[in-house]
């Protein structure tokens, strides 16, 4: 087969055939992935919901509210846990600014009693293998169990009681920072 | 034979990586781990193989002078595939990537070959190419991504062979750089031999 | 205030080659010589903000109303190849001398992931018209700032006697890398 002359009109066609095929293609492929996507993004919402709050058999997703955060700006996303209508503990959607680089989402578990239940970090970008290790059950941990009315949730070297990761404090602080906004945000707009 | 010789040039001789040097940012900015490098040179050999195929396949009834629009367009379309379906079947290992999904359009190994060799060359070879170039791309990236985990979080696959912590310049940016510096004078020492 | 938080942590904490890797390709192949590195960043500053500029109103005019974001890759490149085109062709016309300055590095802007990278990142970022802009110009200063550093320094390392094995490529990256270990002193101030 010839290879095609560039005249105006041949380049016109194929460039305009060339973009039908291929954004037709992409639709279609985007119809198919669309479900998963949905999906794949839910499932991570709810794996870190499960892992801050327990024996829930609601859908909390579904039951997801809104409330202001303390800070003035911004608002929180509430999960609330319920089990026979029975409020097991809510998971809060809570962040800081004051990560060595971004913004750090964490996931605060609290029970009804308003002790913590456990965090987990949704999303960061501080340094791998210093900020990170705010993952690590060893600092984590830390705040299973701590009941924010009677202990501060502050690292030591701020007058707290919460260890901070060696070569790490910007990062522990921040994360520090972001269960008080989740305590703080929910004591006053949510009903506990 | 020959069609060995197209599949086989990109694993060592012509390696994008290490040899062309083409294709530098992914190559750096994905190879934190071994997994990452690996998913990274995978999604690249998918739209290097198929644009490949494609543009073999188009080649004569694309006028000359709007080619590379052309070939821009094919790549495009095969990238946002890839992304879309690692959004939806791979989002951890999507979330990783990142920004760097979206930028296999602009790696220079998959225009270049697309320009250089499928767009002159049959089916099969351009397959062959693609194919070769492809995991030549996953190899290097899997082995940068390999040393610098090895060394930086003392762990291969995720698989933790040592407690403690590793040497941390290695998961660093700046590690990047050096990793993949001494990677080449090591590959350059080997050729001589 | 928020401006000046992006355009520091854009320049040096987040510099855009040396901490996400974003244009390594030009940053390896034109840093030889310093005349050419302030070239290719005069180029880069140019068309980065006003590719990010065109596809940042692509995005919000055409590509969210119409519900096809799916299409942002294909358009972006598309978009960016035919800005770098055009400002190729009205360079030539208005101003020879600017032409003559940055003409033979434009075409090698089009495959630089950092103009793709950057007009992706403003979407992801959600950042307003200024801010896009902002980031934009700030990201391109410091696309610029390492280049013309990485230059400098390449340019004195011709002088001096690099073993034989790590001579050229390897002892760019290598370079490269010292000069990022330097930038992550930066971190932490903002």
């Amino acid at each position: 087969m010839a290879k095609k002359e560039s005249t105006f009109f041949n380049m016109l066609m194929t460039l305009l055939v060339v973009t039908l095929v291929a954004s037709t293609a992409l639709a279609y492929v985007y119809e198919i992935t669309k479900a998963p996507i949905e999906s794949a993004k839910l499932a991570k919402k709810l794996a870190a919901i499960d892992q801050v709050v327990t024996g829930y058999d609601n859908n909390p997703v579904e039951d997801m509210y809104i409330i202001p955060a303390a800070s003035g700006e911004d608002s929180l996303e509430v999960y609330p846990a319920l089990k026979n209508g029975e409020l097991e503990g809510v998971a809060i959607r809570s962040f800081s600014k004051n990560g060595y680089s971004g913004l750090i989402w964490v996931m605060v578990g609290i029970k009804p009693d308003g002790t913590l239940q456990d965090v987990v970090v949704i999303e960061h970008k501080e340094t791998p293998g210093l900020g990170s290790k705010m993952s690590d059950p060893g600092f984590k941990g830390q705040f299973k169990g701590l009941n924010p009315s009677e202990t501060t949730i502050e690292v030591k070297k701020d007058g707290g009681e919460i260890d901070a990761i060696t070569a790490a404090t910007i990062s522990s602080r921040a994360f520090c920072d972001a269960i008080q906004l989740a305590v703080e945000s929910y004591r006053k707009g949510g009903s506990l | 034979m020959s069609q060995w010789k197209n599949l086989s040039r990109g694993l060592i001789r012509e390696n994008p990586v290490f040899v062309l040097l083409l294709g530098m940012c992914p190559t750096l900015g994905v190879t934190s781990t071994a997994i990452n490098g690996m998913g990274m040179g995978l999604a690249t050999l998918f739209v290097l193989l198929m644009s490949n195929i494609v543009v073999s396949l188009v080649k004569n009834v694309i006028p000359d002078k709007v080619r590379i629009p052309a070939f821009i367009v094919i790549i495009a379309t095969f990238v946002t595939v890839v992304d879309l379906f690692m959004a939806g079947y791979l989002p951890g290992l999507h979330e990783q990537l990142g920004l760097f999904i979206p930028l296999i359009v602009v790696n220079c190994i998959v225009l270049g070959r697309a320009e250089a060799f499928a767009s002159k060359n049959t089916f099969t070879s351009s397959l062959m190419d693609g194919l070769g170039m492809g995991l030549g791309f996953t190899l290097a990236l899997t082995l940068l991504g390999s040393v610098r985990e090895i060394f930086g979080s003392l762990s291969i696959f995720g698989y933790k062979f040592l407690e403690g912590d590793g040497v941390l310049v290695f998961i660093l940016p700046p590690g990047a750089f050096l990793a993949l510096g001494y990677l080449i004078a090591i590959m350059n020492r080997l050729k001589k031999a | 205030m928020e401006y000046i938080i992006i355009v520091i942590s854009a320049i040096f904490i987040n510099n855009i080659l040396l901490a996400q890797f974003l244009g390594v390709c030009p940053f390896l192949g034109v840093s030889n010589r310093l005349s050419t590195s302030f070239g290719m960043s005069g180029a880069v500053i140019f068309v980065m903000t006003l590719a990010t500029i065109v596809t940042y109103l692509i995005n919000y005019f055409i590509l969210q109303p119409f519900d096809i974001a799916y299409l942002q890759t294909i358009s972006y490149i598309l978009v960016i190849a035919a800005l770098v085109q055009m400002v190729e062709i009205i360079l030539k016309k208005v101003s020879p001398a600017l032409f003559q300055a940055l003409g033979v590095y434009l075409p090698l802007i089009t495959t630089n992931c950092a103009i793709l990278g950057v007009a992706i990142l403003v979407i992801q970022k959600e950042y307003n018209l200024m801010e896009s802009v902002v980031f934009a110009v700030a990201n391109a200063i410091g696309f610029g700032l390492a280049l013309i550093l990485f230059a400098g320094i390449r340019e004195h390392m011709d002088l001096a006697d690099v073993p034989p094995g790590i001579r050229g490529v390897p002892a760019a990256l290598i370079v490269a890398g010292l000069l990022s270990l330097a930038f992550m002193g930066f971190a932490g101030i903002v």
